[in-house]
C-alpha cells in the first residue's frame, strides 16, 4: 500500500485533457487525486485552530499577563484565558475522537498518520531515500499520493502520539478542578498514578507544548517546500481535498 | 496507658469532662469529617461502647513535627480526647516509660491485641546500609516497623515523611529514606501527609478509624477523601484575584498589600491537596497564604525536589542543566526554527543553483 506514484498508479497523466482555447494557448491538464476526504480535512483545520488556541492560552496560564487593575469582581482575564484553553481542549479531544473513528471508515489515507508499517522494509527504504533528499543528497522527489514514508513517521510521532499524550494529561489536570468524583478523573485520574505530584504533570504538559510547537513549525514549513519542490500540490490539497500533479 | 478495655467515654468522664463537651466534640468531629447530622450520635454512641483502639505511635526518621502538630488540635478537648479515645500505649516521644520497660509494652500490645491494634508511624525507614540510619532500641526501625506492622489492623502513615519521603528523601537520598507504603505492603495504610498534617486533620483521622472501626474512604494515592480531595487552590480566598488575573509580582508591591493571587510568586496550590484554605492552622486562625507566602505544596510527593518554592514551573535537573520546562522548550523550538529558516535557505540556493544549470542546457 505503498503511496508513491508509479507510472501504472492511480495518478496517471491525464494528457487527453490538454487542449488549446481560443487565443491558441494550450492548456494544460493536470493529473489529479482525491486524497483528503471532507471529514479529515475538517478535523484538520479545526484542530490547527485548537492546537493555536491552546498553545497561546496555555502558555499564558503559565506565565499569566500583567495584573489587571481594579476590582477582582470587575474582572475574569484568568477565567477567560481559562475557559478558552480548556473549550478547545476538550474541542480538539472530540475531533481527534472523530478523526480515529474516521480512520476505520475512511479511505486508506486517512489511516496514515495512525500506524507506521514498521515491519516493511520498503517503508525504511523510502524513509531513507525521504531523509537524503531532505538533505539534498537526491536529486528528484517521490512523489506520494498520500504522505511521504518520512512524513507519515513524523505525523504519527510528532502529531498522533503528542496530542494523544496531550489529551491525556490535559485531562487529568483539568480533573483537578472538576474534582475526584467527576468522569475526568475517573478516565485520566491514573496519570497521578505515574506522577503522585500534579506538579510534574504541569511539567510534562508543558514539554508536551514545546513538542507541538516543533512539529508545527516543522509541519508547516515541510508542507510548504513540498508544495514548491516535490511539484505536488499540498497546501491546497488540505483544503480542495485533491492532490495535483504538475509534472 | 496499659490495659485498654474500658470505653473513651469512661475515660474522659473520669478525667473532669463533662457529658456537654463530649457530645460538643462529637458533633464538631462528625462536621469536620463531612458526615451528616446522624454521624454525631454514631460517633457518641461507638465512643461510649466500643473499647478504646490501641495504637502503637512509632517514630522513624522525622523531626516530630507530626506530634507537635497533634496535640496542638484547636479545639481545647480534642487533643485530650484523642490521646484518652485511643488507647496511646506506645509512643516514645511523649510516653512515660523508657528502655527496657518501653520496649516490652510493644510485646505485650502486639500478643494482646493481634490484628486489632492502630501502627501509627511518624516519619520513615531508611534502607540503606541494612537500615542503620536510624537505630531505635539498639536495632535498626526498618525492623521494628515490619515486625509491628505484621499484626497491626492498618498503618498510619503520619506527615510528609511517612507518606512521600519528605526532606530525608530529597535528592540524592544517601540514607535512601523510604515511604511506610514502599516498606510495608500488605497491610492497608491511611497517608495522611503534610509537614506536618493539620492537627484537626490528625485527630479527625483518628477519630473516624477508632469510631468505624475502619480506614475512611481513601483517594488513589490512599489520603482520605474527606480532607485531601481538593486542593488548596480551589478553597484559597484569594482565588478571586487569580481569575481576575490579579496577581502579586513583587514581595513588597502594592498587588502583595492587596492581598493578591501568590501564583507568580511560586504558589504551590494549584498543585496541592490538602486541607489547609478551609482547616486553615492553630485553630483556624491563618494558614500561609493568609500571612501573604505561597504555598510550598508540603503535602505533595517530592517537593523538596521541584525547585524553588518561589517559582511556578519546577526545575528540570535532567541533561546536567536547572531549567524548568518553558525555557528548554522555548530553546529547542528556537533550535528546530533556526534549523527550518537554515535549511529552507539552503534549498533557496540549491534551486537557484540548479535553474541556472538547466537554463544553460537549454541553451
Amino acid at each position: 500500500m505503498m503511496d508513491a506514484v508509479a507510472p501504472t498508479s492511480e495518478a496517471k497523466p491525464d494528457l487527453t485533457a490538454i487542449a488549446a482555447d481560443a487565443a491558441g494557448e494550450q492548456a494544460v491538464g493536470r493529473p489529479t487525486v482525491y486524497v483528503y476526504e471532507a471529514p479529515v480535512r475538517i478535523c484538520h483545520w479545526v484542530n490547527a485552530v485548537s492546537i493555536l488556541v491552546l498553545m497561546v492560552t496555555g502558555y499564558l496560564i503559565g506565565t499569566p499577563l500583567p495584573t489587571v487593575a481594579g476590582e477582582a469582581s470587575d474582572n475574569f482575564v484568568m477565567g477567560y484565558i481559562r475557559f478558552a484553553h480548556f473549550a478547545a481542549g476538550q474541542v480538539l479531544a472530540v475531533f481527534f475522537l472523530a478523526r480515529i473513528l474516521w480512520a476505520f471508515v475512511g479511505n486508506h489515507h486517512s489511516r496514515q498518520i495512525f500506524y507506521i508499517p514498521v515491519h516493511r522494509a520498503q517503508f525504511w527504504k523510502e524513509v531513507l531515500h525521504e531523509i537524503r533528499w531532505y538533505a539534498f543528497l537526491e536529486r528528484e522527489p517521490k512523489m506520494y499520493v498520500g504522505h511521504n514514508p518520512l512524513a507519515q513517521t513524523a505525523m504519527f510521532t510528532g502529531f498522533t502520539l503528542f496530542v494523544a499524550f496531550m489529551i491525556v494529561t490535559g485531562f487529568a489536570l483539568y480533573s483537578e478542578g472538576t474534582g475526584i468524583d467527576s468522569w475526568q478523573h475517573k478516565l485520566f485520574g491514573w496519570v497521578f498514578a505515574i506522577w503522585p505530584n500534579s506538579q510534574d504533570v504541569h511539567t510534562w504538559h508543558h514539554l508536551g507544548m514545546w513538542a507541538l510547537v516543533m512539529f508545527v513549525l516543522v509541519h508547516i514549513y515541510a508542507a510548504i517546500r513540498e508544495d514548491i519542490m516535490s511539484r505536488q500540490s499540498i497546501i491546497s490539497s488540505m483544503v480542495s481535498g485533491e492532490r495535483q500533479f504538475r509534472d | 496507658m496499659g490495659a485498654a478495655t474500658e470505653t473513651f467515654y469512661s475515660v474522659i468522664r473520669r478525667q473532669g469532662i463533662t457529658r456537654r463537651s463530649f457530645h460538643k466534640f462529637c458533633s464538631l468531629t462528625a462536621t469536620s469529617l463531612g458526615l451528616g447530622p446522624l454521624a454525631a450520635s454514631r460517633i457518641a454512641n461507638a465512643l461510649e461502647t466500643k473499647p478504646r483502639v490501641p495504637v502503637i505511635w512509632m517514630h522513624g526518621l522525622e523531626c516530630t513535627c507530626c506530634s507537635e502538630s497533634f496535640i496542638r488540635s484547636a479545639h481545647p478537648l480534642v487533643k485530650d480526647a484523642v490521646l484518652s479515645m485511643i488507647s496511646l500505649d506506645y509512643d516514645d516521644t511523649i510516653m512515660a516509660a523508657a528502655g527496657h520497660q518501653a520496649e516490652a509494652i510493644l510485646e505485650e500490645t502486639r500478643a494482646k491485641y493481634k490484628g486489632q491494634y492502630v501502627l501509627a508511624v511518624e516519619g520513615n525507614p531508611p534502607l540503606n546500609e541494612g537500615g542503620m540510619f536510624c537505630i531505635d532500641g539498639g536495632k535498626p526501625f526498618v525492623e521494628k516497623l515490619k515486625v509491628m506492622a505484621e499484626d497491626a489492623m492498618a498503618i498510619i502513615a503520619w506527615g510528609a515523611c511517612a507518606s512521600w519521603g519528605c526532606v530525608q528523601a530529597a535528592k540524592p537520598n544517601p540514607t535512601q529514606a523510604t515511604p511506610i507504603d514502599k516498606v510495608i505492603t500488605n497491610k492497608p495504610i491511611i497517608k495522611v501527609p503534610g509537614c506536618p498534617p493539620i492537627a484537626e486533620v490528625m485527630t479527625g483521622v483518628v477519630t473516624f478509624i477508632t469510631t468505624f472501626g475502619k480506614l475512611p474512604e481513601l483517594d488513589r494515592q490512599g489520603r482520605p477523601k474527606m480532607f485531601y480531595s481538593q486542593r488548596i487552590h480551589d478553597k484559597c480566598y484569594r482565588r478571586p484575584h487569580f481569575d481576575a488575573g490579579q496577581f502579586v509580582e513583587e514581595w513588597d508591591d502594592e498587588a502583595a498589600r492587596k492581598g493578591y493571587c501568590l501564583y507568580k510568586m511560586g504558589c504551590k496550590g494549584p498543585t496541592t491537596y490538602n486541607a489547609c484554605s478551609t482547616v486553615r492552622w492553630n485553630g483556624g486562625v491563618s494558614f500561609p497564604i493568609q500571612s501573604g507566602h505561597g504555598c510550598i505544596g508540603c503535602s505533595e510527593d517530592g517537593f523538596w525536589d521541584k525547585g524553588s518554592f518561589y517559582d511556578r514551573l519546577t526545575n528540570i535537573k535532567q541533561f546536567g542543566i536547572e531549567k524548568n520546562a518553558d525555557q528548554i522548550g522555548m530553546a529547542a523550538a528556537g533550535a528546530v526554527g533556526a534549523a527550518v529558516a537554515a535549511h529552507a535557505a539552503v534549498t533557496a540556493v540549491k534551486r537557484l543553483a540548479s535553474k541556472r544549470e538547466d537554463a544553460k542546457q537549454d541553451h
